[in-house]
């Protein structure tokens, strides 16, 4: 099994073309296609020209009836790990006040900055969460900035949704606050003030769409899965995180690895409104968390419109 | 600490901390342009700089060492743009252009594995240790490059002024034919200037990668060198000019994130948009129909 | 001072046969130059040069295919590119395309969108339309700001482009955005069936053509009509303009207009002909490559179309460079670059002709 690779490509009709080689010059079957904009309509397109080639798409949203059966989507539910750093954090967080530094107000971040809300808040309901958007996915000067400007209002523990967190981490460990990492582990670079970080584990849903490829099985169109599953992991507990802290996050994770959802009204908005009522529990797989548009109770701030 | 006070304070931080790359750049720029040569291309310069000044500082464990590699790769590629525009017919805004692609290449074709690894950081002085406000302690950490920066815009202020070298580069700067008529030689003033001004936008590079925000990747400058350069202009081509110019483009930079702290996050792509906005509208109030290329060098090809 | 002023005289003059040749000669000779020295720093990193040479034929220019890829690129190109030229027929350095050609984006969708089910295809021209609007009333702002303040028009253009494109995204994410685009922001969408569609034989949007009939109207105007004639003089010699009594001022902010519409037009075909609605992926830095096209074109609207396929074929070859030779993207910039220093630096050997 060979595996080729391409980066850079934009966004734009590029990726069409990109994909068309793949299968045309490199006698691709399996397509994976990593960044958001290239599901549609530039992946469906190719998807529809070629039907005996599978393409997996990660983030997008397949819609039986609505998209063609050999292109799919898969993602994991990291707001799960984010979750547990939340726990972490809140038995950490002195000043009660967490940070998150996020790229763009769209529902993935959305969930990632409330369910590490709703972690740290299961500790103590008084913690609060600032946010600042930076406007894109990798801008370190502004992430800089946005890292600075939270430890100043007094958040000790930051956390952050962008494309590369070391900005964010190495400026919080810098000014002596602890971290929470994003996407993969960021402890070489923060060795005090590391506490945990929610991680992709990609072998696994990569491992399951391969082997139907391999095996002739039925593409697997709408791929999801969380902690249970082992899409998503969480980096070792670091040196900061005391032991009553490393207890709760043991805990809140062999709840995630049970499947149990984070999701369970009532829970409530930060304009005073109820988005889970009492008595329901939104499974993490529920599709309409995909589309978030709310920050919890407790978090400070609003999304820009 | 009251909503105001948070963003002044942020201001005042980010004047310290995002002008100094600017401050730097702008000021090469300076000396490039007062003697008559536009050297467009210090985006390229800046960012390889940054690269060659990470590189060398992970591999070496000195943050200085890195600097003196970014100065040294400026230097090379400022002489490679001034030996450019030495020969006939040659646009300089053009050369700019290819030199900004090429630097911008090989930059990040070098520094494809240098992403990841940490290097070595240059040290800052807590100016605010006095203070109890941790927010404003944190605004006063100086980094040395800041002073460095300044103290050579008050040195080239008087320079130009008061020095044969100054005088020199200030008259091949305004006409390359008394110039000539003096016996001045233009073209290795030029070079050289050029060099020199390439030699300051890699060490304003290397603050980028070494200090703030203290890392290399490829999106470490959005535009930032070719803004710097269009700083000069706004400056009127003078060094204290261009620190002044910094100092508000940084400022300005840092109140986008000041203002979601304290929870203003309505328009935040357009709060980001302050520093070019202030800079347009210092420039639209500060000028008239006669005043505006006052400064300018007579020589450089862009005002004439 | 005598008769006719110097600029107008070289604008009239026709060259030598000997003339014509060479200024096709050297910059082939050139870009040979460049492809020489690209191919020892490929040496120097380690790679076979002949292997990276065919690999950039191969990806770009060996096959239809190929082919295909290489016009999709250089379509956006070619409208950036006189985004650049235009102006800087009338001597001036505007930089800002990426933030007009995203107006341009934005106001299409928003002209197009609505009109869809009264005009039908038309809603794509009005689209269009808008776009060019947008656009060079953007850039017009630019030439008023240099015509009656003096303002340099590559500062304000670069600050005026780093505006837009903030107010790009802010409309985008906000007040313009299609609730349903939840994960990537962007406009209400064209149906695929109503967008502009491909040129029949080829795999590429009409927006090429019209790229390519841009460029020739422009060469044309600029070489043949009177409005052309006097931006250039404008541009050449702007006291002997005024002297014969051109309006300087006006000549001005007509060319960064015209700029301004090409940039925007850009725009407008991303979204008509490509993605269907604005969003950040219109931003892919199309203006800025422009700036680069244009000027290794040397401002000439006809070079830009050569140039920008030049410039689509390296970056289609890039994808190929990467799969293949394990290089990074990064390789094809340096290829531009050591093409377009190569270039510049040929110029010196042209003899001495209109600038």
């Amino acid at each position: 099994m060979k595996v080729v690779e391409e980066e850079k490509v934009p966004e734009t009709v590029a990726v069409q073309k990109t994909m068309e080689t793949m299968i045309n010059q490199d006698k691709a079957t399996l397509i994976f296609a990593t960044s958001f904009g290239y599901f549609d309509p530039h992946m469906l397109r190719i998807a529809e020209k070629y039907p005996k080639v599978r393409f997996a798409h990660g983030g997008g949203m397949w819609t039986e009836g609505k998209h063609p059966r050999n292109a799919g989507s898969y993602f994991g539910y990291i707001d799960g790990g984010q979750y547990v750093s939340g726990v972490i954090a809140g038995h950490m967080s002195k000043s009660k006040r967490l940070g998150f530094v996020a790229a763009k107000p769209i529902p993935q971040v959305l969930r990632n900055i409330n369910a590490f809300t709703m972690g740290a808040r299961s500790v103590d309901p008084s913690i609060t969460t600032r946010v600042i958007f930076t406007g894109d996915w990798s801008m370190p000067v502004k992430e800089a900035e946005a890292t600075n400007s939270l430890i100043d209002q007094g958040v000790n523990v930051v956390n952050c949704h962008v494309d590369g967190p070391k900005v964010v981490i190495e400026t919080a460990e810098k000014r002596g606050i602890m971290s929470c990492g994003y996407h993969a582990s960021q402890a070489a670079l923060a060795p005090k003030g590391y506490l945990t970080g929610a991680e992709w584990d990609w072998a696994t849903p990569y491992g399951m769409l391969v082997e139907a490829a391999r095996s002739g099985k039925p593409h697997l169109n709408f791929l999801r899965g969380g902690l249970k599953e082992g899409f998503v992991k969480m980096s070792a507990w670091g040196a900061a995180a005391s032991p009553k802290a490393r207890q709760a996050g043991d805990a809140a994770l062999a709840s995630m690895k049970k499947g149990d959802s984070i999701f369970k009204g009532p829970l409530k908005d930060n304009k005073g409104g109820t988005v889970i009522p009492a008595g329901t529990t939104l499974e993490m797989t529920n599709v309409e968390l995909e589309k978030m548009n709310y920050l919890v109770e407790g978090v400070l701030g609003s999304i820009p419109s | 600490m009251d909503a105001v006070t948070t963003v002044l304070i942020a201001v005042l931080g980010g004047a310290i901390r995002v002008s100094t790359p600017f401050l730097f750049v702008s000021l090469g720029e300076c000396i490039t342009e007062k003697s008559g040569r536009i050297n467009l291309g210090l985006e390229g310069t800046m960012v390889f700089g940054a690269m060659s000044a990470y590189a060398i500082a992970y591999h070496s464990g000195s943050p200085w060492l890195g600097v003196l590699a970014a100065a040294a790769a400026g230097v090379g590629f400022g002489a490679v743009h001034g030996l450019l525009c030495s020969l006939p017919r040659v646009n300089d805004t053009a050369v700019g252009i290819s030199l900004i692609v090429l630097g911008l290449g090989l930059a990040f074709f070098l520094g494809r594995d240098y992403v990841q690894p940490t290097a070595p950081r240059l040290p800052s002085i807590p100016l605010g240790s006095w203070s109890e406000n941790p927010a404003l302690r944190a605004a006063l950490q100086i980094n040395v490059l800041f002073v460095i920066g300044l103290a050579l815009a008050v040195v080239l202020h008087w320079a130009f002024r008061n020095t044969r070298w100054g005088l020199r580069v200030r008259t091949v700067g305004d006409s390359a034919d008394a110039a000539r008529a003096l016996g001045l030689p233009v073209v290795r003033t030029r070079v050289l200037a050029t060099a020199l001004g390439g030699c300051l936008g890699g060490v304003g590079g290397a603050y980028l990668s070494l200090y703030y925000p203290g890392s290399w990747n490829e999106s470490l400058s959005s535009g930032q060198g070719v803004m710097a350069v269009a700083l000069v202009i706004f400056a009127r081509w003078s060094p204290l000019g261009c620190f002044r110019a910094s100092l508000i483009f940084g400022g300005a930079s840092s109140i986008g994130p000041a203002l979601q702290a304290v929870g203003i996050q309505a328009g935040y792509h357009l709060w980001n948009a302050a520093p070019y906005v202030l800079t347009l509208a210092i420039m639209l109030i500060g000028t008239s129909t006669s005043r505006a290329t006052i400064g300018a060098p007579g020589e450089l090809s862009m005002t004439r | 001072m005598g008769s006719t002023p110097d600029a107008v005289v070289s604008a009239r003059r026709t060259p030598p046969p000997s003339e014509a040749v060479l200024r096709w000669v050297v910059p082939l000779g050139s870009i040979a130059a460049g492809l020489l020295a690209f191919g020892a720093f490929v040496l120097a990193i380690g790679h076979d040069p002949t292997e990276v040479y065919s690999t950039i034929y191969e990806g770009g220019f060996a096959t239809a295919f190929a082919w295909n890829n290489t016009l999709l690129r250089a379509a956006p190109l070619i409208l950036a590119g006189l985004a650049v030229a235009i102006p800087a027929q009338a001597g001036l350095v505007v930089i800002g395309g990426e933030g007009a050609l995203a107006l341009g984006a934005l106001c299409a969708s928003a002209a197009a969108v609505p009109l869809l089910p009264t005009l039908g295809a038309g809603a794509l021209l009005a689209g269009a339309l808008a776009g060019m609007a947008g656009g060079a009333a953007w850039f017009a702002l630019v030439g008023v700001l240099r015509a009656h303040r003096g303002l340099n028009e590559t500062i304000t253009s670069l600050l005026l482009s780093y505006i837009a494109i903030a107010v790009f995204n802010h409309t985008v994410e906000g007040p313009l955005r299609d609730p349903s685009s939840l994960n990537k922001p962007s406009t209400l969408p064209l149906p695929p069936q109503s967008m502009l569609g491909a040129i029949p034989g080829l795999d590429v949007h009409w927006g090429l053509a019209i790229g390519v009939l841009a460029c020739a109207v422009a060469q044309l105007a600029l070489s043949r009509g009177t409005g052309g004639f006097a931006l250039r003089v404008a541009g050449g010699n702007p006291r002997a303009a005024l002297l014969v009594g051109l309006p300087v001022g006006a000549l001005i902010v007509v060319g960064c207009a015209l700029g301004g519409a090409a940039a925007g037009l850009a725009g407008a075909i991303e979204v008509i002909a490509v993605h269907g609605a604005a969003s950040a992926s219109v931003l892919a830095g199309y203006g800025t490559l422009g700036i680069l096209v244009a000027f290794m074109a040397r401002q000439q609207p006809l070079a830009i179309v050569p140039v920008a396929i030049l410039m689509g074929g390296i970056s289609a070859a890039g994808s190929l460079l990467q799969r293949r030779l394990e290089l990074p993207d990064a390789t094809t910039m340096v290829l531009q670059g050591l093409l377009f220093v190569a270039i510049l630096a040929g110029e010196a050997l042209l003899p001495r002709a209109r600038r």
